[in-house]
């Protein structure tokens, strides 16, 4: 059967992680563009950009934590054991990056420390994101059931360098969101910035993509055979026409265009890599049917989400909308 | 020297990371109920004071929410990370439950927390008051699933075993399981009494400097008629969640009760130093026959001991005994508290004596070790099991080795020591700021306010900079 329980989670749990690489991307990319911002008041300005949306975004990330326990329990345990120390170094830099919304407007003598841990904490949880893709697409070793790798098996050049790429194009998304959201001079600095980090980011995903390529021959063989997954090849040939389009939308200096695109950049990139892994949720050999959880429980849990979460998605919206336009110096209820 | 058990680390790193951050939720969502009722109050009567009381406790309630909220996100992934089997065998019953909470609390929060904190200026009063009311009604949503889950794991029914897993049979019947209902109405109230203690004791605090303030006069009149209520309220239900226990976990009662032995006309005791070496409770201080009285409401009922369970089943008695003793004690306090204020009210001096004031200040943190050690008192006395009677803590723990949880506890510590040691720092300080003189500039909640830097008018910070 096309649609079965295990394929619908698999679809919504893409969607949550999709959602929040999005909604959460720019606004880490923020964070790792926040030294931008010079002198106290331009980097108020930065962090109201994102202050008012920062937590919702980061509700998808407990979505996919939860979403992952809930509809794929062994990949979650399998996954999160694997993966122990850049996962608790994750949660730890979410931490320090998010209590800095707040404390930084609480402290002067200590504003500082807190910029530190607003630019440290948003940069390490990328890299650290980014390494568990590259982990992810590496592999976990199982054997019955059980972890079995050592403990630095998520640590490689390759996932070096997915952690590095995944800072890279957070902070694309962040420099094409402060186009959106500020003006003058810091509005100018961010845009400078767009073709650099455009360029970056597309060049580390032909590199990314290509390291995926060669982890293993199945990959290849889906790639190159030229069989059934020929149609795979539009994600690619998509990816060259979504650049083209962002290098001429920052040179025609639209505000709005290049950070949309940027996105795309994103979707795009998570297509090539799901659909070259796919069905496996647990690479190289357990599938995401057989990490699924029961049935009943599926069932129970997407009569919930099929109402709720086109109303997540509609006050989420709401709370954009009201603080569409841009953000000035003296904005906020610090 | 025996070397470090991993699984123990496990134990201990959790319990941490949960201590930190049950005392943030327990604070916010008494807060937020408590920020809707004052803005509520001056939607209704547009007295000034209510305001200026929402608009003290707006950036206390914004710094206890985020700390709550990322060390939330911790929890989150801590169920894979460190009990991974556990989670692949629960996950048909608990992940539905977390999945619930999240799409129908998480996001309610955060969707409206930001309109809640940046919104007054940009939305009219009545869609802030909207927001507020749901980000309090998202807190007790939370509640509602994560006590359910958590219930479950404490009185688990309605499941049958299927490969491995536990899978619910009745879904209204998981939710809904023994020990849930009393759970839920004993934590929301404590969150609830924690904060009115905590809001009182802020109030009183500047009463001590100056008795005329109106806000402080709001604040800690309502936390005194919330100790006259809720304290009583909570001795209640108290008693009958420990009698609920009583009947699913007998093993919990008898290790609160420092009760060894089964026993008829069994004594309340008071004090002692429960020996589980030697099975006994030593210089046991006890009332005779009130324990049958309280337990089975009978001066001989048959109270159950530990002798009726066999020695791997015992929790840890002298950390649930001493907990309990801390929790109810604290509960005494508050109700006296609460009784001392309605005799004051009825006299008329409720706002007439310093001793009373002091007294509420030195009361503001109490409420919250009682939190901590409620939940010491059930969790511990939930060992050596993780779902009770059904799966050993020690079963169901990832196979990570004792270095890797070392390392990830101490980071742990080093980071939560230093976010959770600056936030209650900051929080106390915004605590300390003169209600009357909070930003009052700008909040004619207008429509819409010329935004730039001319009408930078930034309303709390200045208050907060650095006073000291």
């Amino acid at each position: 059967m096309m649609f079965d329980m295990p394929t619908i989670w698999a679809l919504l749990i893409s969607f949550a992680l999709l959602a929040y690489v999005v909604l959460d991307g720019f606004d880490l990319g923020v964070g790792i563009l926040f030294p931008l911002g010079r002198g106290k008041d331009e980097r108020d300005t930065l962090m109201n950009t994102v202050a008012p949306v920062w937590d919702g975004n980061e509700t998808w990330l407990v979505l996919g934590g939860g979403g992952l326990f809930a509809a794929f329990p062994q990949a979650y345990s399998l996954l999160l054991t694997a993966f122990y120390a850049p996962v608790i170094a994750m949660l730890l830099a979410l931490v320090l990056r998010g209590v800095a919304f707040e404390f930084r407007f609480r402290t002067e003598r200590w504003k500082p420390f807190w910029d530190f841990a607003f630019i440290g904490g948003s940069t390490a949880a990328a890299f650290f994101q980014g390494v568990m893709v590259g982990a992810w697409v590496q592999g976990v070793k199982v054997v019955d059931g059980a972890y079995a790798g050592g403990w630095y098996d998520w640590l490689t050049p390759f996932t070096v360098l997915t952690g590095v790429s995944l800072v890279a194009g957070y902070a694309l998304l962040g420099a094409c969101w402060l186009v959106i959201k500020t003006e003058g001079d810091l509005q100018e600095r961010a845009r400078r910035l767009q073709v650099p980090l455009g360029a970056l980011v597309v060049a580390l995903i032909g590199i990314v993509s290509f390291g995926t390529v060669f982890t293993s021959e199945d990959v290849r063989e889906r790639w190159f055979s030229l069989g059934s997954w020929v149609f795979l090849w539009v994600i690619p040939l998509l990816t060259l026409a979504i650049t083209i389009a962002f290098f001429l939308a920052v040179r025609f200096k639209k505000e709005i265009l290049p950070f949309m695109l940027a996105l795309a950049l994103f979707v795009a990139s998570f297509a090539g890599l799901t659909s070259s892994l796919y069905p496996q949720l647990i690479p190289p050999s357990i599938s995401y049917t057989a990490a699924a959880n029961a049935d009943g429980s599926l069932a129970f849990m997407l009569v919930g989400a099929l109402v709720l979460l086109p109303v997540i998605l509609g006050y989420t919206a709401y709370a954009y909308w009201l603080f569409r336009g841009k953000v000035r110096i003296g904005d906020g209820y610090h | 020297m025996e070397t470090l058990d991993p699984v123990l680390l496990a134990r201990i790193q959790f319990a941490f990371t949960v201590s930190f951050h049950i005392v943030f939720p327990a604070f916010t969502i008494g807060l937020a109920s408590y920020l809707a009722v004052l803005e509520g109050l001056w939607l209704a009567t547009r007295k000034e004071v209510f305001l200026t009381t929402f608009k003290f406790w707006l950036p206390i309630f914004a710094v206890a929410f985020a700390m709550g909220v990322v060390s939330g996100i911790v929890m989150s992934y801590q169920f894979g990370t460190n009990w991974g089997p556990f989670a692949e065998k629960t996950a048909p019953i608990l992940g539905p439950l977390l999945a619930y909470e999240v799409l129908t609390a998480f996001f309610l929060e955060a969707g409206f927390l930001g309109v809640m904190l940046f919104g007054l200026n940009r939305v009219g009063p009545r869609l802030h008051f909207t927001a507020t009311v749901l980000v309090a009604v998202g807190t007790l949503i939370s509640a509602f699933w994560i006590l359910s889950a958590n219930s479950w794991m404490q009185t688990p029914s309605a499941w049958v075993l299927e490969n491995g897993r536990y899978v619910p049979e009745s879904w209204l019947g998981v939710i809904f399981n023994p020990s849930f209902p009393y759970r839920l109405a004993h934590m929301v109230l404590a969150a609830y009494l924690t904060t009115a203690f905590a809001v009182g004791a802020v109030g009183a605090w500047h009463l001590l400097k100056d008795r005329s303030s109106k806000p402080a006069r709001v604040m800690f009149g309502m936390a005194v008629l919330m100790a006259i209520v809720v304290a009583p309220a909570q001795l209640l239900v108290g008693d009958m969640h420990g009698l609920n226990t009583q009947e699913h976990q007998p093993a919990k009662v008898a290790a609160m009760e420092g009760h060894f032995e089964t026993q008829r006309g069994a004594p309340l005791i008071l004090f002692g130093l429960p020996d589980m070496d030697a099975a006994e409770t030593r210089y046991a201080l006890g009332i005779p026959k009130l324990g049958s009285l309280i337990l089975k409401h009978d001066l001989d009922g048959e109270v159950t001991g530990l002798d009726a369970f066999p020695r791997e089943d015992w929790p840890n008695v002298p950390i649930v005994f001493w907990a309990f003793r801390i929790m109810v004690g604290i509960g005494m306090l508050m109700i006296l508290y609460g009784l001392v204020g309605a005799w004051k009210a009825a006299r008329k001096q409720l706002f007439d004596h310093n001793w009373y004031f002091r007294w509420a200040v030195a009361m503001g943190p109490l409420g919250f070790v009682a939190v901590l050690a409620g939940w010491f008192v059930t969790e511990v006395g939930r060992q050596p099991y993780l779902v009770y009677g059904l799966l050993r803590t020690a079963d169901v723990a990832s196979p990570i080795g004792a270095p890797g949880v070392a390392g990830s506890l101490l980071a742990f510590f080093v980071v939560y020591m230093t976010v959770f040691s600056a936030g209650s720092f900051y929080l106390l300080r915004l605590m300390r700021r003169a209600p009357s003189a909070t930003g009052l500039k700008q909040i004619k909640a207008g429509p819409l306010r010329s935004a730039g830097p001319g009408s930078a008018a930034v309303p709390d910070s200045e208050a907060v900079k650095e006073t000291g």
